[in-house]
Order: structure tokens, then sequence, then C-alpha cells
């Protein structure tokens, strides 16, 4: 029996029966933007960067079946354009200053909008308060870049065994918390070798000590684009 | 922590069992004795649940009534639902705060009181509204705010004060069948128990009933799924989380016909064999709970609920009550699911639904309270009689929450398809601008569409009828409900948490009169994008007021617009306010002229 396919932009998708729509573009080398899922773990279906357009209706591509024959579209200026306003939407609720930050060059958020042409952000600053800590030996929590992924939360949890982060707060004041009565990372079990401490897509979880080891201008996104980056490597999908 | 609430924190672990799944509602009991959650308390539950500290922080943030820093030992929320401000809650805010020298959002020097705002509290036909201390007091007027301000100065226990300031009306001004329903408790269940379990399913499925909570899922399918989830434990919810802005009907069913809505949840456990219930019962109804579980505790006395219901061997259910604490968004059913496992009230991905994945991963129904009370109906008569009224699409009749400007606010029964017009005339409605329908999530009807009928061919509705005339301002109206989802959003998705915030922001601009029509094109596009990316649909529906609003009220809009094609948002002279605030400055020279002109 062959295997189902879906359309892709008009371009036919192989699928594996359960799959989403996002894993199985990503195994067929063809990539749909995302922010908050990570092929470690399930979908959370939080950041919306992944929507495409499936039978008229807005999904989300990391958490919606596969369906054989159905057709997806992604790539779209329609759909770019709502991308580029959540893009717009995620930098002015936080506080980006990319010639500053230690991540800029390494930043998925920022190497989104270069790649979706974001070139303001549209909307008024939200400037919110978000005290920095740097009680930790080795790590530094910058929370004016937090994008609420949840990947530090989830890695923590699931792959650390420790849940050193979890979200308080709702909606436009929704945070980042670490596990301590004091609030300071310094007073957790975290290292900085946990998976946490590497796999945040913006730029809160820095180690210190090694900032600007690599020059601005020789980082991963000033090599290559995203949309090539974050495809699985040849090898990988074999 | 001092020794005393250490052993109120043991005390309430008791209480629950040590389950996890009660976090929520140990952290609302330990308030309760401790007036807020100090930061020791959380760390001592934290570590006798085995959960992370930061989850339990976590879950005390998402919920609006739950305190991490010191409140006052009388917190106040006044109701700020537009129908609310309509009644004059503004003013007597203004008052109380005068009368003890306080500020909205501070808590006053003395640690005795603070004062804010909170959702609709479901008491729009006889509002304003307040809660004190999560109970609810109605019907304010000045001398009402008075005496509270009195009550407080003397520092008496809520207990102590006079017990009608906790008393609500029912207000019930049109019946049909279901408020109409005189069957002693227990002949509902008598008469399906009688039929077995699948015929009884036969008649739901006959009936043609209709979920009462605005979506409008067939609730015989909803029954049927579970039944057949394969797992042996399943479990009956009864969304009683009514935070919809100008709904309360199903206050008045709790209060007046609670028989009705716990016999509703024992015949949908009687058809998919379930043995718990559970009453999600919004914060804001924290008045009705004693009633309930006397009527609960009278059940079980009586056999209706416990082993071996109505004489049905191995037909055993219970119920109990979980609180909410101030979080709309939990009127979702899979969000209402998280907060009964004790957690942040986010939505869920779905698939998989409820009926197969629900409380604890069991198959769980979860069903509105008007939806359950009325399968007393369809078990007494038949789902045939009850099918007989409503329309083709929309069987039954449906409860009205009618509130704001009409002679007799209150509740209204009438069968699917009733008009409109036909509401408004009979709660003495004159000179009517709008009606909106269904809530801040619902529809905006102009005049022209008065003879549109109530049913979910054409205007569903959760049961909210707020009615305004034309001395009201529609865009005052959107402006109310936007501020509302902005605040209520959970903050799970991008364009929910901040576009809410970006369309309240849009909003204040132009209420502030500085709008132009680059915002109106602003405002289309984000609702647009609210619409089409949310993940639940408090996001999808947030832009609803604004959607109608523009397109049949738009002058009510173009008024609040400057003549030119843009107008910054940034106040140069407001950014000054602060600074003059601290140097105690308010002369001309301390203001930045905003016109050129005007700087001559």
């Amino acid at each position: 029996m062959s295997q189902p396919t879906f359309l892709l932009d008009g371009q036919s998708v192989p699928f594996d029966d359960g799959q989403m729509i996002l894993e199985a573009a990503r195994a067929a080398g063809r990539y749909i933007p995302h922010l908050c899922w990570h092929p470690d773990f399930p979908p959370h279906g939080s950041c919306k960067l992944c929507v495409v357009k499936v039978a008229g209706r807005h999904v989300s591509a990391c958490a919606t079946p596969a369906r054989a024959g159905a057709e997806v579209e992604s790539d779209t200026p329609e759909i770019n354009t709502e991308r580029r306003t959540l893009l717009q939407m995620l930098f002015v609720e936080g506080n980006h200053f990319c010639p500053a930050c230690e991540k800029s060059g390494d930043c998925q958020l920022q190497a989104m909008a270069y790649d979706l042409e974001m070139t303001t952000p549209r909307f008024r600053h939200f400037f919110p308060d978000r005290p920095v800590d740097a009680s930790h030996p080795e790590v530094l929590l910058d929370f004016n870049r937090c994008i609420y992924c949840e990947l530090c939360v989830r890695a923590s949890r699931e792959q650390d065994g420790k849940a050193v982060f979890a979200l308080t707060g709702r909606g436009i004041n929704k945070k980042l918390a670490v596990n301590a009565e004091s609030g300071r990372l310094a007073d957790t079990d975290f290292s900085a070798d946990d998976k946490a401490a590497h796999i945040c897509p913006v730029g809160v979880i820095l180690k210190k000590r090694v900032g600007f080891a690599v020059p601005i201008g020789e980082r991963t996104y000033d090599r290559a684009p995203l949309h090539e980056v974050a495809l699985p490597k040849s090898e990988d999908s074999a | 922590m001092a020794l005393g609430a250490s052993q109120r924190v043991d005390d309430v672990l008791k209480r629950f069992g040590e389950r996890p799944e009660y976090l929520l509602q140990m952290l609302i009991a330990l308030q309760e004795t401790e007036n807020w959650l100090p930061p020791a308390a959380l760390t001592a539950l934290a570590s006798a649940l085995r959960l992370p500290r930061a989850r339990v922080e976590g879950v005390v943030g998402f919920y609006s009534f739950l305190h991490a820093q010191p409140v006052g030992r009388y917190r106040l929320l006044f109701s700020d639902n537009i129908i609310d401000r309509m009644l004059g809650s503004e003013v007597l805010m203004a008052r109380l705060c005068h009368n003890l020298w306080l500020a909205p959002g501070q808590v006053s020097e003395d640690g005795l009181a603070s004062v804010d705002v909170t959702s609709c509290t479901g008491l729009g036909d006889q509002g304003p509204a307040m809660l004190v201390n999560g109970r609810a007091v109605a019907a304010l007027n000045e001398d009402r705010i008075d005496i509270i301000c009195e009550l407080i100065r003397q520092k008496l226990a809520l207990d102590a004060w006079p017990a009608e300031l906790f008393e609500f009306e029912n207000n019930i001004h049109q019946r049909d069948a279901l408020l109409s329903c005189a069957a002693p408790p227990g002949d509902a269940l008598q008469a399906a128990i009688a039929m077995g379990r699948d015929a009884w399913l036969n008649q739901v499925q006959a009936s043609r009933l209709r979920g009462r909570g605005g979506a409008g899922f067939t609730t015989a399918v909803k029954w049927l799924a579970c039944r057949d989830a394969p797992a042996t434990e399943k479990i009956v919810v009864c969304n009683a989380d009514e935070g919809e802005p100008g709904t309360f009907k199903d206050r008045v069913l709790l209060s007046a016909h609670a028989d009705l809505v716990f016999e509703g949840m024992t015949l949908a456990a009687w058809a998919v064999g379930a043995r718990r219930g559970f009453l999600y019962l919004r914060g804001e109804y924290l008045n009705l709970r004693p009633a309930l579980e006397a009527t609960l505790a009278r059940r079980r006395a009586d056999g209706w609920l416990g082993a071996s219901i109505g004489g049905a061997v191995g037909f055993d259910f219970d119920i109990e009550i979980h609180l909410g604490a101030g979080a709309y968004v939990c009127g979702e059913e899979t969000a209402l699911l998280e907060s009964l496992e004790g957690k942040r009230g986010t939505p869920r991905i779905r698939p998989p639904f409820p009926v197969t994945h629900g409380y604890l991963g069991l198959p769980t129904v979860v069903n509105n309270v008007e939806t359950l009370a009325k399968c007393c109906l369809i078990a007494l008569h038949g789902g045939a009689a009850f099918a007989a009224t409503g329309t083709a699409q929309s069987a039954g009749t449906k409860l009205l929450s009618v509130s704001g400007d009409c002679a007799r606010p209150g509740i209204y029964e009438f069968p699917f398809g009733v008009t409109v017009r036909q509401v408004l005339d009979a709660c003495g409605a004159i000179d009517t601008l709008a009606v909106q329908v269904g809530g801040a999530a619902g529809i905006t009807l102009a005049p022209y569409e008065f003879g549109r009928r109530v049913a979910f061919e054409d205007v569903p509705t959760a049961g909210a009828f707020m009615v305004f005339n034309d001395t009201r301002d529609m865009f005052d109206v959107a402006h109310n409900f936007v501020q509302f989802f902005a605040h209520e959003s959970c903050g799970f998705c991008t364009p929910c948490r901040v576009g809410t915030s970006l369309l309240a922001g849009t909003l204040d601009k132009l209420a502030e009169g500085k709008g132009s029509p680059a915002d109106l094109l602003e405002i289309e596009d984000l609702d647009r994008l609210l619409k089409q990316a949310s993940h639940c649909g408090l996001g999808s529906a947030a832009p609803n007021p604004v959607i109608d609003g523009l397109q049949k009220f738009r002058p009510a809009y173009e008024r609040h617009l400057m003549h030119a094609d843009f107008s910054p948002a940034f106040d140069l002279d407001g950014a000054l306010r602060r600074a003059r605030q601290i140097t105690g400055r308010d002369d001309a020279g301390a203001h930045l002229p905003q016109q050129p002109e005007a700087s001559r």
C-alpha cells in the first residue's frame, strides 16, 4: 500500500498515520515556521507561528494531524502576513534590543523576523518591567526576551527531571517563574549542564562568561537563514 | 511560617486527602483563613503534595481571586460589566474609595481594605454588584456603600454583617416548561431508571437536546461517546462557571432549582455509567454554596445520591462541588478540566476530546447547568414531548438573562425561536438601540435585526440578553467588552495574549479622542487575526463586539476619530504625569503643549 499524501502549497507530502502536518512537512524537507515546537517534545501550540490554512480554516500545523488529500496553504502572502503580525506581537510585548543581545545571530525570533521580512515593530511597545535574575553562578536569566514557548519548562520537567521553571500570572501579565521561594535561580537545583539550559530559542537563558565568544557576523543565522537551519540534516532524515 | 499558619496548612492538606488535583481547592480554603497566600505556605503545600513549588506559584498567579501578595483584610471588588457601569458602579466605587481613603488597586495604609474591579459577577439584573472577600453584594446604592464602609471601619467579621446584604433576588418573570416544573426530587430519576440505561439515552437522543452553554453540541452524541469510551471509570461535570458577561440564568437555576441540576447530573451518570460528578461553581457564586451542599446532603439522605441510587444495584454516583477562583476562560470545557485537576486553566489541545480523555484522562461529559436541568424534563415527559417545542434545529426552551435598559430585568424562559422583539416587549424595553445577545462573546443586534430568532440556527446564545437604549454609546459597550477579554485572556497563545491587549489599547486611544482612520484599519486587522489564529474560543470571540460595532454602529466609532490619517498614541504631556505627581506641581509650566499652535 502506498503512503498517504497531502498537498503543501500544491506539492505532495507523504505522511505516516497520526503524524502532524508540521512533522510530515519537515521529514519531507519542507519548512513551516515554528518557535514553540521542538522535535524532542509533543506539540505545544502556543506561538501560532506554524499557522496554516486547511480547507479554509486556520490551524496550528504542529498540532493538526495530516489527512490524506488535504490541501494545506503555508507559504502564501496571506499566511505569511499573519505570521509577521504574530512576530510583531512577540517583539512589542517583551523588550527585545537585538543589537545589544548576546543571542543576536543565534536567536530564532530574530532569524524568523528576517526570514519573514518583518521590517517594523508596527505596534506600540509594551515596555514591560521584567528584572533580570543574575543570581546563579553559571547562568543569567533575562526575562525581557521571553516568548512563553515553555521549552525550558518542558525540558526541565521532562528531560532533566527537575521542574526548575513554570509559568505564573495570566494573559499579558504571564511570566516565567523559577522553582524557589526566593524566586532566584541560584536557589534552585538548576545547572548549566541541564537540557533546559540550552533550549531557549531566544535570549532568556544565557551562559555567563562566554558572551560574544563567537563574533556577530559568524553566528548560526548569519551563515544560513532559519528556514534552512531549522530543517533536519539530510543524514537524519534519510 | 508562624506555627498557627503551619497548622492550618496541615489542616487543609488533610481535609483534601493530600491529593494534588485538589490544589486549587486547598489554595482557596487556605486563603479563607490566611487572607492571602504567604510564600512559606506555598512552599509547605508544594512539598507536602510533592509538586514543584513553581507549579503551585503558577496556579496562584493564574486566578484573579488568589493573592500571592498581602491584600486588605476586606477585599472589595466591583463588578465591572457594562451593565454595572450603566447602573452607576463607577460613582459608587469612587464614593467607597473616598469614604475609606484609598485608591483603586491599592491596599489602604492600615492594611484594612483594598478596592478594585472584577469581571461580571452575574448579578446584572440587580446591579451594581460587588464581591466582599468573595461574597457577592447586589443592588448597591449610596446607602449600602456607606453601610459597608461603616462595617469595615468597625472591623466586623463578614459573618456578623447583616445577612440581607448577601441575599439575591431570583427575578423570574417568564416561566415555561423548566421553570414551572414542580416534580418532586427523584421522580425524573425513577422514570429513567425504570427505562434502563439504553432506553434512557434513546430518549435523550429523541429529544434533540443541544448544549445550553452556547456551543450547542448535541447532548446525546456527547453522552454516547463517553459511554462507549473504553474505561471503567467515567466522570460527569456540570459547568457552572457562568462567566459570560450579562449571564446569570445558571445562578438562578442553582438557587431556585438546584434539585433539577443535581438530578440532571445523576441522569447523565445513569446514561454514561459514571460514579463521580463535579459541580464546578464559579468563585463569584460562593454565596450559593451552603444551600447547594445542603441540597446534596438531603439528596444523599433520600437515596438520590450514593450507592444503589433509586434501588438500582450498581448505580452508584456522588457529586462534589469545586470552586473556581476568578477566571472566565475556565468556562471553556478543557480549561475547566485543567482547573478541576488543580492546574492553571489553560485550554487543552483538541483532539483528544473530554468524552474520551477528560478529568485525569478519564472519559468525561461536561454539560452546562441548564442542559442538565433540562434532562429532567426529558426523563419525566419523554424525548418526543421535549422536541415538540422550539424550532427545527433547536428543541425545547431557553432561559434568557435579561439586563440593561428595560423595565423588568431578570430571567425569561421562552421556547427557542422567540424573536428578539418579543423578548424586548416582554421585559418592557423602549427606545432600544441595540441588544447584545450571548454576552461579550456574542452578537450585537441593531434594530433592523430585532425580528431575528433566538435559536442555534439564527442567533445562538448561552443566555445573555443585554439591552441598550438610544442614550447609550455602543463604542463604550465594545470598549468594555474588549477590556474584559484582555483581562481574561489566559495568555497561552500569542494572538490572544498580545492581540486582546493591543485591541484594548487601540480602543483606549479612540476613547481618549486620539483615534484616526488608520486605527480603524488596525482594529479590523487585529480582529481578523484573533478570529483566525487563536487557540480557543475566548480569543476568537474577543473581537466580536468590535466587528459588529464597526459594521452596525460605525458612527459611534467615527465620533472618536481626529480628522487625520494617523495620530500617535504617545502622549507627550501624559508622560510627565508621574513627574507632576511626584513634584506636586500642576501649573501651566509643568505641562507640555500638544499642538504647535497652542505653544504661542
